[in-house]
C-alpha cells in the first residue's frame, strides 16, 4: 500500500542533511511544559500585529474577480470596454489578456487556462480588475458583460454516476479508479459474528471559513515579486506562483508572519495570487486582493461530503471480527482527493483481522475541496465511532470496554504493520472515562421531562503528527544574552512561535522576552513546509533544539577558554554558563569576551529523520454530556472532556486552547454546518456566515475540559512531542453524536443534528415530550 | 485625500443617500439606528459615483477630516485610509463581528455604518484602548487567559467584552454569553473568550471601574 499523500507540493520536497546526533531527551524542563502566554500576544491583543490584510502600500490599488454564478458554463463572449472607462479602473484581466493567458493546474496533472471559458463550478474566475478603491474596482466587476452557455450540472455526489447525468469532465464523473483495501477475510469475519451490524452515514461538506479573507497583496519591484499572503506556508506558496509565471524562485518573496487562520485552505497557492499580480504588473502598481467573505465559501476549499456504508461484526466478548466500509464522495470540479483518508481509522483504529474498504471518487460541479483539519478522520469517525457504539449496545457492553477490548499496540493498516512508538489509546480512554465520571453518567436517569440527558463517548487517531524532515532552524544568541530566532514556519494560531521560544529559553536560558522571531518570510527565513498536518511542533520543535543546542555547543566553547574548565562541565544556570564541579567557575553569558568579540553567535538546526519502520500517530478520546429537547429536536452540549495523547505537553496554556478550538469546531460538524446546494440552479445557498452556522459562544459548553496524557515519545524525535491540532476534533462530532442516541435512542446516522433533521426522526419513533 | 487633525465638530452632512441599516452587536445594545441625526429625505438624489465628501470623524479622541466617498464603510475609512488595523474585516456583510468598534461607547459593527454616520459620534477602536504602550484590562485579561488563537476575531472580541463591560460592570455568566455572541472565532476560542471577560471585569472594578 502507498503511504497517503496528504497535501498536494509542487514537485519534490526539499531535502536537508541529518544531524550527526541526536541529543538526549530532556529529563526535566524549566520551561517547555508550563503553561505560558504567547510571545505574540501582545502584538494580537494590541492591534500592532500587521496580518497580511491589514497591509497599506503607498499608490496601492485593489483587485476584485468576476466569477461565473453558473455550476457549469461556458464562457461565449466576454466584453470588458464598459469596465475599462469606469473613475479609478486601472487594469482589466480576462482570459483575452495576454499577460494572464497562463495554466492553472488544479492537481498534478489536470489544468486550465488561469481564466478559462469552460467554468465547473460557481466562483470560477472569469476576468479580474485593479482600481483605486475597492468600490471602483466592484463597479468595473459590475459591468464586465460576460455572455454564458448554461449548461447542465450535476451537484450531488450520489447522483454523479447515475446514468445520464451531466458530466464535469469529458471523460465522465469518475476521479480515478476505485481506492481498494483489504485484509483477512471478511466473509469468513462475518460468519464468526455473534452480531453484524450494517448502518449507512453520510456527513455534509464543511467549509472552512477562517475569520481573516483568503488574499494577498502583491507588489512588483522590477522583475521581483513580494506577496503578503495570509497562508498556512510561505514556501509552497512562492513554489507554486514562481513555477506558474515561469519566474526564479528568488524572484518571488512571499511574506506571512501573520496570519488569521487557514484550518486547511490555505496551505497551497490560488489563482488570486496570480491574479494579483498580473494585476500588479499591468498597472505597475502594488494590488491588495482579499477575496469577499461570499468567495471564500465557493471556491477555496471545503471538506468534502462523505457517504458511507459500514458494516461490522462483533463477539459477544466484544472481539471484532470483520469490518466493511464502502464510500463514495467529491473533492468537487477537480481532483481533490473526495475520499481521501476517509477510510483510516476503519483500517487502523481497532484491532480487527478482516477488513475491506472501497471508496468512489467523482466530480461535481462544486468547488474544489482542500484539506480541513485532519482530512477524512472526522467523516471516518462519524461512520465508525457510531458503528462501535451500535455494537456495544447490540451485545450489551459498556461503549468504554468495548473500545478497551480493540486497542491496538501496532498500525493493521499499514504493510508490515509497523508498531507505534507510543500509543496512549487505551490511557485516553480509562482517565478520560475516569476524570469525566463516565459510569456515574451512564447509570443517571435521563430525565422524566421533555428534555433528556444523555453522554457519549468516541476516540480517534490522527494518521500523520508525527512531522519530520525536511526543516531548517537558525539561532543567533548576542554578545548581551538575548537571541534571535528563524524559522519558516507559519503560527497559524496554534502558538508555534511560542513552543519555538520556549525551546530556546530552555536550551539557552534566555528569558522569552528577549527573544526575537523571525518567521514565515522566503527572502529572509528558512524553509518549512506549510503548517498543516498537526505536524508543525514535532517537525519545528526538534529542529529549533538543534540550533540551539549548535549555539550551546559554541558558547560553551568560548566559556571553557575564559574560565579555564572543560566545555563538557559546563551548563546554563539562568543568565549564567557555570561549571558543574567548581562553583567560582561562572560567568553572566553577557560578560564573556569571546561571545563580544565574536558578535554573534549562530546555530543552524536541521530536521532528523524520523525512526524507521515506526509510526508515529498521536491518539484521542473524548466524551460529552448532552441535552435533547424532544419538543424541538434542539441539542446542547452540557459538557466535554477531551483526552489527548499528542505526546510531550509543550505549553500547557496553548495546548488547551487547540483542545477547545477542535471540540468547538467538532460541534460545528456535529450540529449546525453544512453546504447546501440548490437542486434546481446548482448554486450554493449557504455562502455566508448566515446561512452556514458555524459555533458561536451560545453553542458551546463553558467549560471544555482537555486532560493530556503527558507521555513525552522519545522515540518520536529529540523533544518527544506529536502532533494535537487535527486529533482534537477527530471524534468530536461522533461523540455528540453517541451522547443525542444515549439522550433520546435515535441514531442520527446523518450530519449535522439540526432541529429539524432530529425532530423528524424523534417524531418518526414517536418518542416526543 | 485629505486628512488633517483638529479638535472641530462639523456640520452634518447632507443629500446623502445611505444604506440606512445599522447593525447593533449583540442582544445588550440599545435599539438599531441610534445614530439616525442625518437621514436623508426620501429620494434626496444619491452622490455619484466617485465623488467624494468631507467628513470629520472622531476617533479614540482625535478628530481627523478627510474625503470619503459616501459609500465607503467605517471599516473602510478606519484600516485602509486612517491605518488603525487593529479592527479587522471578517465579512464585511455585518456577521462576524470581527470589525466591531464603539460608536458612543455601544459596540458596533464598523462593516455596517457609513463613515458619514458616524460623524459627530465617538468612535473607539482597538488602539483607543490602549494607555500608551500599555494594555487596558479587557486586552490583558485576553493575553493572560490565552483569549484567542490566530487573533483575527480577538479585536472583535475585545471591543465587544469593552462594550458589555461598559454597561454591565458585572454581568452574569448569561450575560455576558449574550454580549460576546455577536462575534465569531472560528478557532474556538469561546471557553478562554468566557474567562477572559470574566477577568476582565473583576480587574476593572479593582481599578474602580472605569477603564
Amino acid at each position: 500500500m502507498k503511504p497517503p499523500e496528504l497535501y498536494f507540493i509542487d514537485g519534490a520536497a526539499p531535502e536537508s542533511s541529518a544531524p550527526a546526533d541526536a541529543p538526549p531527551p530532556w529529563t526535566e524542563t524549566r520551561v517547555v511544559g508550563k503553561a505560558i502566554p504567547r510571545v505574540d500576544a501582545y502584538e494580537r491583543v494590541s492591534g500592532t500585529a500587521v496580518y497580511p490584510s491589514d497591509v497599506v502600500l503607498p499608490d496601492m490599488l485593489y483587485g476584485a474577480i468576476l466569477r461565473c454564478p453558473h455550476a457549469s458554463a461556458r464562457v461565449t463572449r466576454l466584453d470588458s470596454a464598459a469596465a475599462e472607462r469606469l473613475p479609478g479602473v486601472r487594469a482589466v484581466i480576462s482570459g483575452l489578456t495576454k499577460a494572464a493567458d497562463v495554466r492553472w493546474y488544479y492537481s498534478r496533472t489536470v489544468f486550465t487556462k488561469l481564466f478559462d471559458p469552460r467554468c465547473r463550478f460557481q466562483g470560477e474566475a472569469v476576468a479580474a480588475v485593479a482600481a483605486e478603491t475597492p468600490e471602483q474596482a466592484w463597479d468595473a466587476v459590475r459591468a464586465i458583460t460576460v455572455e454564458y452557455e448554461v449548461l447542465p450540472f450535476v451537484v450531488d455526489e450520489r447522483e454523479a454516476l447515475a446514468a445520464g447525468a451531466p458530466a464535469v469532465h469529458e471523460a465522465g464523473n469518475r476521479v480515478g479508479e476505485l481506492e481498494r483495501y483489504q485484509r483477512g477475510d471478511v466473509a469468513r469475519g462475518f460468519a464468526e459474528a455473534d452480531k453484524v451490524v450494517e448502518v449507512s452515514f453520510r456527513t455534509a461538506a464543511e467549509i472552512h471559513t477562517p475569520m481573516e479573507l483568503h488574499g494577498c497583496v502583491a507588489r512588483w519591484d522590477g522583475p521581483r515579486l513580494t506577496l503578503w499572503e495570509s497562508t498556512q506556508g510561505v514556501y509552497p506558496v512562492q513554489q507554486r506562483v514562481a513555477a506558474t509565471l515561469e519566474m526564479p524562485l528568488a524572484g518571488v518573496r512571499v511574506i506571512g508572519s501573520y496570519m488569521g487562520g487557514g484550518f486547511g485552505s490555505k496551505l497551497q497557492a490560488d489563482k488570486y495570487h496570480v491574479v494579483a499580480a498580473v494585476l500588479a504588473r499591468l498597472a505597475a502598481r502594488p494590488v491588495k486582493l482579499f477575496l469577499t467573505r461570499e468567495e471564500t465559501f465557493l471556491c477555496v476549499g471545503n471538506r468534502p461530503p462523505a457517504n458511507m456504508r459500514l458494516k461490522a461484526g462483533v463477539k459477544k466478548d466484544g472481539t471484532l471480527t470483520a469490518l466493511e466500509l464502502t464510500c463514495l464522495g467529491s473533492g468537487g470540479a477537480y481532483p481533490a482527493g473526495g475520499t481521501s483518508l476517509v477510510d483510516w481509522l476503519v483500517r487502523d483504529l481497532y484491532t480487527c483481522p478482516n477488513v475491506r474498504t472501497e471508496c468512489t471518487d467523482v466530480y461535481i460541479n462544486g468547488g474544489p475541496s482542500r484539506p480541513f483539519r485532519a482530512p477524512g478522520h472526522p467523516q471516518g469517525a462519524w461512520a465508525l465511532e457510531q458503528m462501535m457504539d451500535a455494537l456495544a449496545a447490540a451485545i450489551g457492553m459498556d461503549p468504554v470496554e468495548l473500545r478497551l477490548k480493540n486497542v491496538p499496540a501496532f498500525s493493521q493498516g499499514r504493510e508490515g504493520n509497523p508498531p507505534y512508538t507510543t500509543t496512549g489509546l487505551e490511557r485516553c480512554l480509562t482517565e478520560g472515562a475516569e476524570a469525566f465520571g463516565w459510569h456515574e453518567a451512564r447509570r443517571r436517569p435521563r430525565g422524566s421531562g421533555p428534555v433528556k440527558r444523555g453522554v457519549g463517548v468516541a476516540a480517534g487517531l490522527w494518521v500523520a503528527g508525527g512531522g519530520g524532515p525536511p526543516s531548517t532552524v537558525i539561532v543567533k544568541l548576542f554578545p548581551d544574552g538575548s537571541a534571535n530566532l528563524n524559522m519558516g514556519a507559519s503560527d497559524i494560531g496554534t502558538g508555534t512561535k511560542t513552543v519555538m521560544a520556549m525551546v530556546v529559553a530552555e536550551e539557552l536560558g534566555v528569558p522569552l522576552e528577549r527573544i526575537q522571531i523571525e518567521n514565515a518570510d522566503t527572502g529572509t527565513t528558512e524553509y518549512a513546509t506549510a503548517s498543516g498536518g498537526s505536524k508543525t511542533v514535532p517537525t519545528e520543535s526538534p529542529t529549533v533544539r538543534a540550533a540551539a543546542l549548535a549555539v550551546k555547543g559554541q558558547l560553551f566553547d568560548l566559556a571553557a577558554a575564559e574560565l579555564k574548565v572543560p566545555a563538557t562541565e559546563l551548563r546554563i544556570e539562568g543568565e549564567e554558563v557555570a561549571s558543574r564541579s567548581d562553583p567560582k567557575a561562572r560567568k553572566r553569558i553577557a560578560e564573556l569576551e569571546g561571545l563580544r568579540r565574536r558578535g554573534v553567535l549562530v546555530g543552524v538546526g536541521v530536521r532528523g529523520p524520523n525512526p524507521e519502520g515506526k509510526v508515529i500517530n498521536p491518539f484521542a478520546a473524548q466524551f460529552c454530556e448532552v441535552e435533547v429537547d424532544t419538543r424541538t429536536g434542539e441539542v446542547r452540549v452540557v459538557r466535554f472532556l477531551s483526552c489527548n495523547d499528542s505526546g510531550r505537553v509543550m505549553n500547557r496554556l496553548t495546548y488547551e486552547s487547540q483542545v477547545i478550538g477542535g471540540v468547538t469546531m467538532g460541534i460545528g460538524l456535529a450540529l449546525t454546518e453544512q453546504r447546501v446546494f440548490d437542486r434546481q440552479t446548482g448554486k450554493v445557498l449557504s455562502a455566508n456566515w448566515h446561512d452556514y452556522k458555524i459555533p458561536t459562544v451560545m453553542d458551546v459548553p463553558p467549560e471544555i475540559t482537555s486532560l493530556p496524557i503527558d507521555r513525552p515519545d522519545p522515540a518520536a524525535n529529540t523533544t518527544g512531542a506529536k502532533g494535537l491540532g487535527e486529533p482534537v476534533t477527530i471524534p468530536t462530532a461522533a461523540t455528540v453524536a453517541n451522547a443525542v442516541y444515549d439522550a433520546v435512542g435515535v441514531r442520527v446516522v446523518e450530519s449535522p443534528i439540526s432541529p429539524m433533521r432530529l425532530a423528524a426522526l424523534l417524531a418518526a419513533r414517536g418518542t416526543r415530550g | 485625500m485629505g486628512h488633517d487633525h483638529d479638535d472641530g465638530r462639523d456640520r452634518c452632512p447632507h443629500g446623502v443617500s445611505r444604506r440606512g441599516f445599522f447593525t447593533a452587536v449583540g442582544a445588550g445594545a440599545i435599539g438599531a439606528a441610534t445614530l439616525g441625526r442625518a437621514q436623508a429625505p426620501p429620494g434626496a438624489p444619491a452622490v455619484a459615483t466617485g465623488e467624494q465628501v468631507t467628513v470629520k470623524l472622531r476617533v479614540n479622541g482625535r478628530t481627523h477630516r478627510l474625503l470619503v466617498e459616501p459609500r465607503w464603510t467605517l471599516l473602510f475609512v478606519l484600516r485602509e485610509r486612517l491605518g488603525l488595523t487593529g479592527t479587522k474585516v471578517g465579512c464585511d456583510r455585518g456577521e462576524c463581528g470581527a470589525c466591531t468598534v464603539l460608536i458612543d461607547g455601544q459596540p458596533r459593527y464598523a462593516c455596517m455604518t457609513l463613515a458619514l454616520e458616524a460623524e459627530g459620534h465617538e468612535i473607539t477602536t482597538l488602539e483607543g484602548l490602549m494607555r500608551g504602550e500599555e494594555l487596558g484590562p479587557v486586552q490583558q485579561a485576553f493575553l493572560e487567559e490565552d483569549a484567542f488563537q490566530c487573533g483575527y476575531c480577538t479585536p472583535g472580541q475585545i471591543m465587544a467584552a469593552e462594550g458589555l463591560l461598559r454597561r454591565t460592570p458585572e454581568p452574569t455568566p448569561a450575560q455576558v454569553r449574550e454580549g460576546m455572541s455577536g462575534n465569531l472565532c472560528r478557532c474556538g476560542a469561546y471557553s478562554h473568550i468566557l474567562k477572559a471577560v470574566k477577568k476582565a471585569s473583576e480587574v476593572r472594578r479593582g481599578a474602580g471601574g472605569e477603564p
